[in-house]
């Protein structure tokens, strides 16, 4: 089959040929179904707030100018807009919630987990301002979740700690000017959509500024307070070497996908996975393998080495291998479609999470006291449904490749530290000052029916490459950039530009890799986005700059959701230039595309939001970008 | 020849069809590259209602036989084109009198503020005789077919009800 159009993942396209030839409808005939798609909604302009509506403003200014209500394009597409963030930051704020609820049974012993980092809970709870000496684990794990909910339950007009111990304090002077302190995130996501009913905010500037706060409630009520206790329950990421692509799975052995975001689960879906191999052998199997697709698939990789089955726009092909015997799912990003998919072979979908259930799907209904037995449970039907897999329906892509992840600050820090013990971000600084690295880009976010599967991300990152950018990665761009052989050293060779290749083989061996340093580096999932938010944090505060100062960006190239939304508008908050390669659903209000994308985001934060659907044109913009700010540092 | 024929029944009013024709008549051929140039392509079909909200029907230039409008045309712009059948207008001779748009008993002549010209449906002929309306209806409420298919499908439907003993 001709797959070109649709992907640029041969294991993908080969899966796409075999849904054909099953008859298995999946997401890219969808979105053919879909086309051509509404032009009002394509440019942001249709409000269903109210019953009067839905009401929609003619673009070309023949039909109506104003919704019933009065509210002209500028506004409803600013309503729209703060909505979607809102609700990307809600789904992180949850996520978070529910790692600040695992370390608090943790630490009452209530749950079968445990402070498996205390370095990183040290960390933590000083920079929250506790004191850390004498005591136990689990004590200052106590305290520090007495923290973390404190902010869910702050009820005076003080910011979030979280938000006040784990920015840059330039940053939070600038936001406080700007009134955009979040205060307690539930309270600012309830603000938010108080803000957008029907006969509230008709300012489309203020819409823009409570924007902004729910991009600081995502990032450090969301974001960072996800990634920092996750470290503490489960470990701070290593360096690890494993694979990626669908061609991880196994014919003969039992394969089970963790997929969704959270790592609360899938821990465990890991530690009984090995638990219960040689169950896995009774039934014929010779063990388990088990795969990761999207941000759990990323969490299970950064820790754990587990190898990543896909990313997002995929996740349907990996049940059409017929090889998956059991697909976890907890949140986010699940297509609705998975069940119907899997109906169509053996494998048995498994929701576990009380606001996730899917038709057609198993659900077992996962809690934190009960994770051990949820996941044998899980793990053990899987194993089961082994039994029932038609073996003449399996064909597994041949498509793997070599990828290392696990870079979290710490262990980049770490790499760094066996060239410069005493001052660690030295080399690196060193080599971004003398242009041998040009800057950074990171690259997040999903995939997007509406961009060729994974081209932006591929063709964007290694124009950046050629350039002597670093990358940086998370989430579902991450994956993409695994597949396609970007997370090895023989990447450096072949993608990056001289002076780039020269630094990332001189950390290489000084790191004892005995090769060069992959030129795109994985931070982990989208959460971990925070990762990058401390790296940038721990390189201005080196320099003595803002970071808005520095030279870097980063990059959305295939983003779909809301969250990507809620992150992006962080990123520029945070100072950052942001480019998306699919156009938001903003553009029909021109004074505030102008705002997000011009002076007055540039003037107010540092950062704006660069829309370039071109991945070339997108990377020369970026380099511009990082070149101007290097005249600017003077380097 | 294929007509542009609508099943009021399908129409939602979503709209989409004003949209496509003024992307279809812009420079740009594009959505948001036509609102971004700050364009103002004006559209050959308006959706209208009833007065009691129950019918929506997307209304263009029916392509009359015996075209009014073409009568009335001054200028010689206005003219039915016998190789295709369509009423189109050389907007080079068009002095925008709006004679045409005074007697054509369906209100689908548009005057185009911006050139001083009549403006009308001409099935997108330049973008290779396939109607952006046709093609943007989500409903397929719009349909580009023979006139004799359309009815064929009126009488299936008919019969299929008065088999079934349904009310028709």
């Amino acid at each position: 089959m001709n797959y070109e159009k649709l992907t640029i993942d041969p294991a993908a396209g080969q899966m796409l040929g075999k849904a054909r030839k099953d008859q298995v409808e999946t997401v890219w005939d969808r979105f053919e179904a879909q086309q051509p798609q509404c032009g009002f909604g394509l440019l942001g302009l249709c409000c269903r707030h109210c019953n009067q509506g839905p009401c929609r403003i003619d673009p070309f200014g023949e039909g109506p100018k104003y919704g019933i209500c009065g509210a002209d394009a500028d506004l409803i597409v600013a309503r729209n807009l703060l909505r979607q963030v809102a609700a990307g930051a809600a789904a992180h704020v949850d996520h978070a919630y529910e790692a600040i609820e695992a370390l608090k049974k943790a630490a009452e012993e209530k749950a079968p987990y445990t402070v498996k980092d205390p370095a990183k809970l040290k960390k933590v709870a000083a920079k929250l301002g506790l004191v850390t000496e004498g005591k136990n684990d689990l004590d200052l794990a106590k305290e520090v979740v007495d923290i973390a909910f404190g902010d869910f339950g702050n009820h005076t007009g003080a910011p979030m700690k979280w938000l006040t111990a784990t920015a840059p304090a330039e940053r939070v002077e600038t936001w406080e000017k700007l009134g955009v302190l979040p205060r307690n995130p539930d309270r600012e996501i309830r603000e938010a959509m108080h803000q957008t009913t029907m006969g509230m905010d008709a300012d489309p500037v203020n819409l823009i500024l409570s924007t902004v706060k729910q991009g600081l409630v995502d990032a450090y009520a969301g974001l960072h307070l996800a990634t920092d206790l996750q470290d503490i329950l489960f470990g701070t990421p290593a360096p690890v070497a494993t694979e990626a692509n669908l061609g991880v799975l196994k014919e003969d052995y039992v394969n089970i996908i963790v997929h969704g975001h959270e790592p609360m689960l899938s821990e465990k879906i890991v530690e009984w996975s090995k638990k219960l191999e040689d169950e896995a052998r009774v039934q014929g199997a010779k063990g388990i393998q088990l795969a990761g697709i999207c941000c759990t698939g990323n969490e299970t990789l950064m820790r754990q080495g587990i190898p990543i089955a896909t990313n997002f726009l995929a996740q349907e092909l990996a049940i059409i291998t017929g090889a998956v015997d059991a697909m976890v799912v907890d949140v986010q990003c699940i297509m609705p479609s998975l069940a119907r998919v899997a109906a169509c072979y053996h494998t048995k979908i498994f929701t576990t999470m009380p606001i996730v259930k899917m038709p057609g799907a198993e659900h077992v209904d996962f809690s934190l006291p009960e994770a051990d037995r949820k996941a044998e449970e899980i793990v053990r039907k899987g194993i089961e449904n082994f039994r029932r897999r038609d073996q003449s329906r399996v064909d597994i892509p041949d498509v793997k490749t070599k990828m290392l992840g696990g870079f979290s600050v710490e262990a980049i820090v770490g790499a760094l530290a066996k060239l410069d013990p005493e001052n660690p971000l030295k080399p690196l600084v060193d080599n971004i000052i003398n242009g041998n690295i040009l800057g950074a880009v990171g690259t997040v976010g999903c995939n997007n029916a509406k961009v060729v599967h994974d081209s932006f991300h591929v063709t964007m990152v290694k124009e950046l490459l050629k350039h002597n950018v670093l990358v940086v990665t998370t989430g579902c761009s991450a994956q993409a950039l695994a597949k396609a052989g970007l997370m090895v050293p023989e990447a450096t060779e072949k993608y990056a530009g001289d002076t780039l290749k020269a630094v990332l083989r001189a950390v290489g061996q000084g790191a004892g890799l005995n090769a060069p340093l992959p030129p795109v580096l994985h931070m982990g999932s989208c959460v971990d986005n925070s990762r990058i938010g401390d790296l940038l944090s721990a390189l201005a505060a080196y320099l003595n700059v803002p970071i808005k100062a520095l030279p870097v960006a980063a990059s959305a190239p295939e983003h779909q959701h809301e969250k990507a939304l809620s992150i992006g508008t962080w990123a520029v908050s945070l100072g950052l230039l942001t480019h998306l390669g699919v156009v938001p659903q903003v553009l029909g209000g021109r004074k505030v595309a102008e705002i997000l994308t011009g002076e007055t985001a540039e003037n107010l934060l540092g950062g704006r939001f660069y829309v370039e659907t071109d991945p070339v044109k997108a990377a020369h913009g970026l380099v511009n970008h990082i070149k101007a700010k290097r005249r600017a540092l003077g380097i | 020849m294929n007509q542009l024929l609508v099943r009021t029944d399908k129409c939602v009013g979503c709209k989409s069809c004003e949209l496509a024709c003024s992307v279809a008549h812009s420079r740009s051929k594009n959505l948001f590259g036509a609102f971004s140039g700050g364009e103002r392509p004006v559209r050959r079909v308006t959706v209208e209602t009833n007065g009691e909200r129950s019918i929506n029907m997307p209304i263009q230039c029916r392509h009359c036989r015996e075209p009014k409008c073409v009568s009335a045309c001054m200028s010689g712009a206005m003219y039915l084109d016998p190789e295709t059948g369509l009423v189109l207008n050389r907007t080079e001779k068009c002095v925008g009198c709006w004679m045409c748009v005074m007697v054509c008993p369906y209100g689908t002549i548009v005057p185009s503020e911006e050139h001083k010209v009549a403006v009308k449906c001409d099935q997108c002929l330049s973008e290779g005789h396939h109607p952006a309306c046709v093609q943007s209806c989500p409903t397929r409420a719009l349909s580009f077919v023979p006139i004799s298919d359309f009815d064929k499908t009126v009488k299936k439907a008919f019969l299929s009800k008065f088999i079934s003993g349904e009310e028709v």
